[in-house]
């Protein structure tokens, strides 16, 4: 039965790709539109760091082959922006101003690198986040043999961002606000084994403090130190693109509230991945889980619903697989409970349980 | 250990160019013969422990081993041969009797290899049993003398209950707890397929097994183990056995570490005891005690079952059989000096009792003599090793022979003679868990399966290259064998002329 | 379709189903050869042995890729590397990173580090499919039958 089902996506990585999944398996004819604001075939964000160290090429970055938009039938709109939208109309506005209709609309529109007011950040030239393809390309393009590059921010991308450059001649500066490195997803422990791997690569860790002030090639810290740089890279924390929701009319908190079947509070639209808030099943708490085995699985989940199914996403949770200039990190879940630890050398093992269940646990070294 | 006088028998040589050091063969050996060394990185072996079981030969992914007698040798001397001295020494130290596992190995004449069958030519055709009807199916009991007929052409003749088998190929008593659960499930399984029975021993029957109980013969032995109402009913029939050929005259005893749970329950034993079967049934003492026990045992079973009497090939066997003949019993089994043994003292072992082919000759003769042949079935048992072994039995008077240690064979044995340690390597003759594993029925059973359709195939190929077309027709026809190196004395016993008259 | 089936209750522990898939999936002929020169690929079955109990019996398995109807592998993949192929949930080498989100996600802890890539990509079983094995090379080679090649229509 031919299906006229008009499904319009709103982002172009993983959500959106799993959404696609979720779709066709349901619906073969019904009409996909792909709408991007970058330029590219959909690509594996995490992958940017790889790319820029040299460990992938552009087509390796694909995040599914070639002619994926071609075998599913997906019409796409890249470079576009979309300003709005009118759920009564199901509509929504695009940057030029046409208007293009849909039957059950997706958001997916991720998360933006959080720039924070910084005094003088004005002034400094050669600044850049480290989020998209487009973000590694202009990084790549501005550093130099024997640069100095300084890194604000030691949480998962700021320290991708500093392996990826690990070959390269720069010296890198990392600095946080926290008293640890990977503190959203490493304990005490983990993180000081972590922080002295990194350290023995030739990385310098100044944290417990943050920038009082830019001035050109030059950032002075609340501690009073001076730190030279000719290379800033900002990866304090992303914040998840909500004002399309929340301009519509519909329920926003930290991120995009959906309910288990990723619907939003607007009628016919769904939300996925980064820019939603999800409920943590392991605390028991509803939090920004911007992760993307999380992305992926609640895309597949507004899919199929979106197809007229009835699904749950039950099993949200905090997990992590990521490993820093080649120490290997498995992490999972809550830290709160009893916790069981195993430590030897590099290796670190820590289990936590609760209510007699394993409830999270972090992993490092050999995995 | 000051003075050492155990040297190794084996040596364990390994191709270093093949092995992989993939460790299965430290993994699969119970003596822990094998081990890994990490200070040179390969794979190391002390011999001292090894039995020769070939598990590891047989396991290892390149074939990159093989056992050797060691050549570390005594003087020679053909009157105190190495073993000799090395038994003494063990006395010496133990102070205990010799036990060994297994049939007697020693170098007594083996008659199977000196009687020759006969084939068809030119006078008396031969038969193909791939193109014509070729019957090998046996009954086991008492045949009437003469059958009556109604005037309507029925039976009026009153025949007692038979054993059925598809072919003259039975598997013979062993008990569980001298060989495994696993064992016993593939014996019971093949027999079922093949339409032939097996024998629980004297270690009761399993309760998983009462299933195959129309394949089953149940054994009430002198230690009685076991035996019970149920036990006697779930059988085709039931074997009392007197005596076995492995050690004629005495009992048999089963080391209390093997007596786990599941052998507890199955002998009604406590566990941990050892099980010891006295030498006579203590409530037989004479011919007509056992007559006695026969039919009791019919009257339990409502007169429904074939009565065994297994006995051990012993000097006056023939009249120990006619006796038996008399007794009420339906089918005799007699068992030969070579038969196998979980365990028993070596020197009774190898020492007492006849060959079966001389004891089969003279008691189916003497039956014969006496006109009671009919009153029984014959089978027997002692190193049964290929179909030709079969027919000669059966040319020479038996009904059926009972296999054992060629059944274990196809399960896997490769007669190492280690059972009485339990450490059986093959699963087979161990009560340990993880050995026991190693015996999947699944395979043992097609195994044992292919091993009795492919003796019964070559029966029917050598008994139409006869002319004959069926078991019946065969057993006691001594015209069909000739003796070959046989003096005039052994052949006046079998019964049969020498090749060439 | 066919899968790899693990019976417990034959499973001895012996270690010869990861040598015979380490063999198969060398590419080597001579399977000592491929041991020797170090050739022989990561095993993608793993044994995991039981504690012995105290009447000496343990239970043992050999651990492989289920092949999931629903595999949370592939969903969890952050370059596409897993995908579905014909039911075999495969494994392009040339795309993987080694994140070990797969590792992470995997509720049979059947995704091996691949050791010839020096711990940098991940491998898991394929049934065989991209090697000249034919039948998978761990049910070939298992002596006790406790590893089966069988068709069982549920996941």
């Amino acid at each position: 039965m031919q299906s006229n089902m008009k499904y319009v996506i709103i982002g172009n990585s993983a959500a959106a790709i799993g959404a696609v999944q979720g779709i066709r398996e349901y619906d073969k004819d019904g009409q996909i539109v792909i709408i991007s604001n970058e330029s590219y075939h959909t690509y594996s964000r995490p992958l940017i760091s790889y790319w820029l160290e040299g460990k992938v090429t552009e087509e390796k970055m694909r995040y599914r082959n070639a002619d994926f938009y071609e075998k599913n039938n997906i019409d796409t709109l890249f470079d576009t922006t979309v300003t709005s939208i009118d759920s009564d109309k199901k509509e929504i506005v695009i940057q030029n101003g046409n208007r293009i209709s849909y039957d059950k609309l997706l958001v997916a529109t991720g998360s933006r690198p959080f720039v924070p007011p910084m005094d003088g950040l004005d002034s400094v030239e050669k600044k850049f986040t480290f989020m998209s393809y487009d973000d590694a390309k202009a990084l790549k393009a501005a550093l130099f043999d024997g640069a100095k590059v300084l890194i604000i921010g030691a949480g998962l991308i700021g320290l991708k961002a500093a392996e990826a450059m690990q070959h390269m001649n720069v010296k890198m500066t990392v600095i946080d606000l926290a008293d640890r490195i990977l503190p959203s997803i490493l304990d005490a422990d983990a993180s000081a084994i972590m922080q002295s791997y990194i350290e023995n690569k030739g990385v310098k860790f100044i944290l417990n403090t943050s920038v009082s002030k830019f001035s050109k090639n030059n950032a002075v810290l609340k501690t009073g130190e001076s730190v030279d740089f000719d290379v800033l890279i900002l990866a304090v924390g992303v914040r998840p693109n909500t004002s399309l929701i929340s301009e519509a009319g519909g329920n926003v908190n930290r991120g995009i509230i959906t309910d288990l079947t990723q619907m939003t509070t607007l009628r016919n639209v769904y939300a996925a991945g980064d820019c939603t808030e999800s409920h943590d099943i392991s605390s028991d708490t509803d939090k920004i889980l911007a992760l993307l085995p999380n992305a992926f699985m609640q895309g597949e989940v507004a899919g199929k619903n979106m197809a007229g199914k009835s699904f749950y996403y039950l099993n949200a949770i905090p997990m992590n697989a990521i490993g820093f200039f080649g120490l290997h990190i498995i992490t999972a879940g809550s830290y709160e409970g009893e916790a069981y630890v195993e430590k030897d050398g590099e290796n670190y093992k820590k289990l936590v349980i609760k209510d007699n269940k394993l409830t999270g646990y972090i992993l490092m070294g050999d995995v | 250990m000051p003075i050492n006088y155990f040297s190794q028998e084996f040596d364990v040589v390994r191709d270093p160019n093949r092995c992989i050091k993939c460790r299965a063969c430290e993994r699969q050996c119970a003596n822990e013969v094998h081990f890994y060394d990490p200070e040179t990185d390969s794979m190391r072996a002390d011999s001292l422990t090894c039995v020769d079981c070939q598990r590891c030969v047989s396991i290892c992914p390149t074939r990159a081993l093989k056992i050797v007698k060691t050549d570390n040798t005594f003087r020679e001397n053909h009157n105190w041969s190495q073993q000799i001295m090395t038994e003494v020494y063990r006395q010496a130290e133990s102070g205990g009797v010799l036990l060994s596992s297994m049939g007697n190995p020693k170098d007594y004449p083996v008659y199977w290899d000196k009687i020759l069958i006969n084939a068809s030519q030119v006078t008396n055709p031969s038969i193909d049993p791939l193109r014509e009807p070729m019957e090998t199916k046996v009954f086991l009991g008492q045949k009437p003398e003469e059958i009556k007929f109604n005037v309507d052409g029925s039976i009026n003749t009153k025949i007692t209950p038979q054993v059925e088998l598809n072919m003259p190929i039975m598997f013979s008593a062993m008990s569980y707890g001298s060989i495994s659960k696993n064992a016993h499930e593939s014996l019971a399984r093949a027999a079922t397929e093949l339409g032939t029975c097996y024998n629980t021993g004297e270690g009761g029957l399993h309760k998983d097994f009462y299933q195959y109980g129309a394949n089953t013969i149940v054994q009430v032995a002198s230690g009685r183990f076991g035996i019970f109402k149920d036990y006697l009913e779930a059988g085709a029939a039931i074997e009392i056995k007197m005596g076995q050929g492995a050690k004629p005259g005495i009992g048999g005893h089963l080391p209390g570490i093997k007596i786990r749970e599941d052998v507890s329950k199955t002998r009604m034993i406590p566990m941990g005891t050892d099980a010891i079967s006295p030498a006579p049934h203590h409530d037989i003492y004479s011919i007509e005690d056992l007559r006695q026990l026969v039919f009791s045992l019919k009257e339990a079973t409502n007169y429904e079952k074939p009565i065994i009497v297994k006995i051990a090939a012993v000097h006056n066997v023939a009249a120990i059989a006619s006796g038996i003949a008399r007794s009420g019993a339906d089918i005799i089994a007699i068992d030969g000096y070579r038969g196998g043994t979980g365990a028993a003292p070596t020197r009774i072992r190898d020492n007492v009792g006849i060959p079966i082919e001389l004891a089969l000759a003279s008691v189916d003769q003497r039956l014969r003599d006496e006109g009671i042949r009919n009153n029984v079935s014959v089978v027997v048992a002692g190193s049964i090793r290929s179909a030709a072994d079969c027919v000669k039995a059966i040319a020479l008077g038996a009904d059926a022979v009972y296999i054992g240690t060629a059944a274990l064979l196809a399960l896997g044995c490769h007669l190492c003679r280690s059972c009485h340690s339990g450490k059986c390597n093959w699963g087979i003759a161990t009560q340990r868990p993880d050995l026991v594993k190693r015996l999947n029925p699944e395979i043992g059973y097609k195994r044992l399966v292919n091993l009795v359709k492919a003796w019964n195939h070559e029966i029917m190929e050598m008994m139409g290259g006869m002319g004959i077309n069926s078991v019946e027709a065969l057993r006691g026809n001594r015209l069909m064998l000739r003796g070959i190196g046989l003096n005039e004395k052994e052949l006046s016993i079998l019964g049969i002329s020498h090749a060439g008259e | 379709m066919k899968k790899v089936y693990v019976n417990e209750d034959w499973c001895l522990g012996c270690h010869l189903c990861e040598y015979y898939c380490a063999f198969a999936n060398s590419g080597e002929t001579d399977m000592i050869n491929a041991f020797k020169n170090n050739k022989a690929a990561t095993p993608r079955i793993t044994i995991e042995e039981g504690e012995k109990s105290a009447d000496g019996s343990n239970v043992n398995f050999a651990v492989s890729c289920r092949h999931c109807d629903d595999p949370a592998c592939v969903k969890g993949c952050i370059t596409g590397a897993l995908s579905i192929k014909d039911g075999v949930i495969c494994i392009d080498e040339t795309r993987c990173v080694g994140c070990y989100t797969c590792v992470l996600t995997c509720p049979y802890g059947c995704i091996v580090v691949d050791k010839s890539s020096g711990g940098k990509t991940i491998t898991k079983c394929e049934l065989c499919t991209k090697n000249s094995s034919g039948e998978p090379a761990c049910v070939k080679g298992c002596p006790n039958k406790a590893i089966v090649f069988e068709e069982r229509g549920a996941k």
